[in-house]
């Protein structure tokens, strides 16, 4: 410990002179390193998509899900550090079925997001535990106006409404890509289309494998969190490689 | 019961027990809302403690309820329902405050009523519109379960007049119609039955708000071989 403002980051408990919390800070640079977790409001409902690194060749393609659902009208995307990505949505699920169980409805939106956020903040509060090193992104369609909302949270107990996210390895691209799109209007089997272009195009070429998992819920998908079925899926995942190849091959003329 | 309070005090042992609305509540929907009728006899034991009593409590703007069984009970279950739902509608930003589905609700009431079954007698009826589903009624009897229904009765009355109502029951009917209806049974439970008594209070719940309504004994409509009430005014003059 030597200079000033060091020594400060080994607890959330303490800030550091200059007002912050460092380990919030590391938290997220965990969820940076993260395969990218994107999320693209539209006009009829919302999509999410993840790139799935794959560490290993062996793995059982489709396993160890990146997206799930928490409910039937709701449902997250991780980014980070997959186990602490799947406490959270673990606990986003007892939310929505205690909430069910007490007032006899499925959890408005608001609420949801309210005390998952609640939940991830409170892991930046005590000396004993280490906040999440995982943001997830949170897909629902609210009970009450039937309308379909996208939400982030992150490790600091931070959540906002979007109309359209990335986050995780090359978010930062991924956003410009996400911010041109016409976020809120256009539907949502051409933003499949889109998130999984911008997943391909902003993958990292030196990364190993990677898995492309999308998944909606819109008017097509009856209002429920689910996997975008099989053949839009794989369509989009094949156009936008075919793009990507495309591209490199006029690059190389 | 027995208290053990010695007689010297001057107690009447009536006067011990829990003050309790053996009572007559109902509620029905109707074409475009709902009216919840009640009769006013508060009893402890023989004695009436109150011939006036006010069943029929605001939960919020639109969502009212009967109590029946001890008064002490379901004023405290409907405050802290009230608490709850209050809680709920702020945490939710609803953009009506005041207002709250009426499963929400009944939900809650049914809850509380449900996980303290042990200590509670309550039986209660939830009534009201909502902009979401329009007029609904949720009986919550004793034991806590929860049961949507186009009418429902509760207490000690309702035994005899739920014959009555299960015959004259119309769905679709118009506000003066369901109106008449509720009154039409309290009176002839009130007219039967030893604990329930005095007045018959009515709320309407529909779009626009809630309005109350109180009719004395004279107004009510007279069951067989009932004699007609004379006012004091009317045997002066």
């Amino acid at each position: 410990m030597s200079g000033i403002g060091t020594g400060y980051d080994l607890s959330t408990t303490t800030y550091s002179p200059d007002g912050k919390v460092f380990q919030v800070d590391y938290a997220c640079k965990a969820v940076d390193n993260g395969g990218l977790a994107l999320g693209i409001k539209c006009s009829d409902g919302v999509v999410l998509g993840v790139e799935k690194l794959l560490p290993f060749k062996m793995l059982v393609p489709g396993s160890n899900r990146r997206i799930a659902p928490v409910d039937r009208h709701a449902g997250m995307a991780g980014a980070g550090l997959a186990p602490d990505a799947r406490q959270i949505m673990s606990r986003a699920r007892s939310e929505c079925a205690n909430y069910k169980s007490f007032y006899g409805d499925k959890i408005p939106s608001k609420i949801l997001a309210d005390r998952m956020a609640n939940y991830l903040h409170m892991f930046t509060l005590y000396w004993s535990v280490r906040p999440f090193g995982a943001a997830v992104l949170l897909a629902v369609r609210d009970p009450a106006t039937g309308k379909y909302e996208l939400y982030l949270l992150e490790p600091s107990g931070e959540c906002q409404r979007y109309h359209g996210m990335a986050i995780g390895k090359g978010r930062q691209a991924a956003k410009n890509e996400v911010e041109k799109l016409k976020l809120g209007e256009m539907s949502c089997l051409e933003a499949v289309k889109e998130a999984a272009r911008i997943i391909v195009t902003t993958h990292d070429e030196k990364d190993k494998d990677y898995e492309c998992e999308l998944a909606w819920i819109c008017d097509d998908s009856g209002g429920e969190f689910k996997k975008v079925p099989k053949d839009i899926a794989d369509e989009a995942i094949a156009a936008a490689k075919r793009a990507l190849e495309d591209d490199d091959a006029m690059d190389a003329d | 019961m027995d208290y053990g309070v010695p007689a010297a005090l001057g107690v009447a042992p009536e006067l011990m027990e829990e003050v309790s609305t053996g009572t007559t509540i109902m509620a029905c929907v109707y074409d475009g809302g709902v009216v919840l009728g009640a009769d006013s006899r508060t009893s402890t034991g023989n004695y009436v403690a109150n011939r006036a009593s006010d069943k029929i409590t605001q939960v919020m703007d639109n969502v009212w309820m009967c109590r029946s069984g001890s008064a002490a009970d379901t004023q405290n279950v409907c405050a802290f329902v009230k608490n709850a739902v209050e809680e709920h509608g702020i945490m939710s930003g609803s953009d009506e405050p005041g207002m709250a589905d009426v499963k929400l609700v009944a939900n809650v009431t049914m809850q509380i009523a449900y996980r303290n079954k042990d200590r509670l007698s309550a039986g209660m009826i939830i009534a009201g519109w909502d902009r979401r589903a329009g007029p609904q009624v949720f009986g919550i009897p004793l034991g806590g379960s929860l049961e949507k229904c186009d009418f429902t009765l509760g207490g000690s009355g309702s035994a005899y007049i739920t014959g009555f109502c299960d015959d004259t029951w119309k769905p679709g009917m118009s506000r003066e119609e369901a109106e008449a209806w509720i009154r039409r049974a309290i009176s002839i439970a009130i007219s039967r039955d030893a604990s329930s008594g005095g007045v018959i209070r009515l709320v309407t719940i529909h779009e626009k708000g809630a309005e109350k309504q109180m009719f004395e004994p004279a107004q009510h409509p007279l069951a067989y071989d009932e004699l007609p009430v004379i006012r004091r005014e009317e045997v002066v003059a």
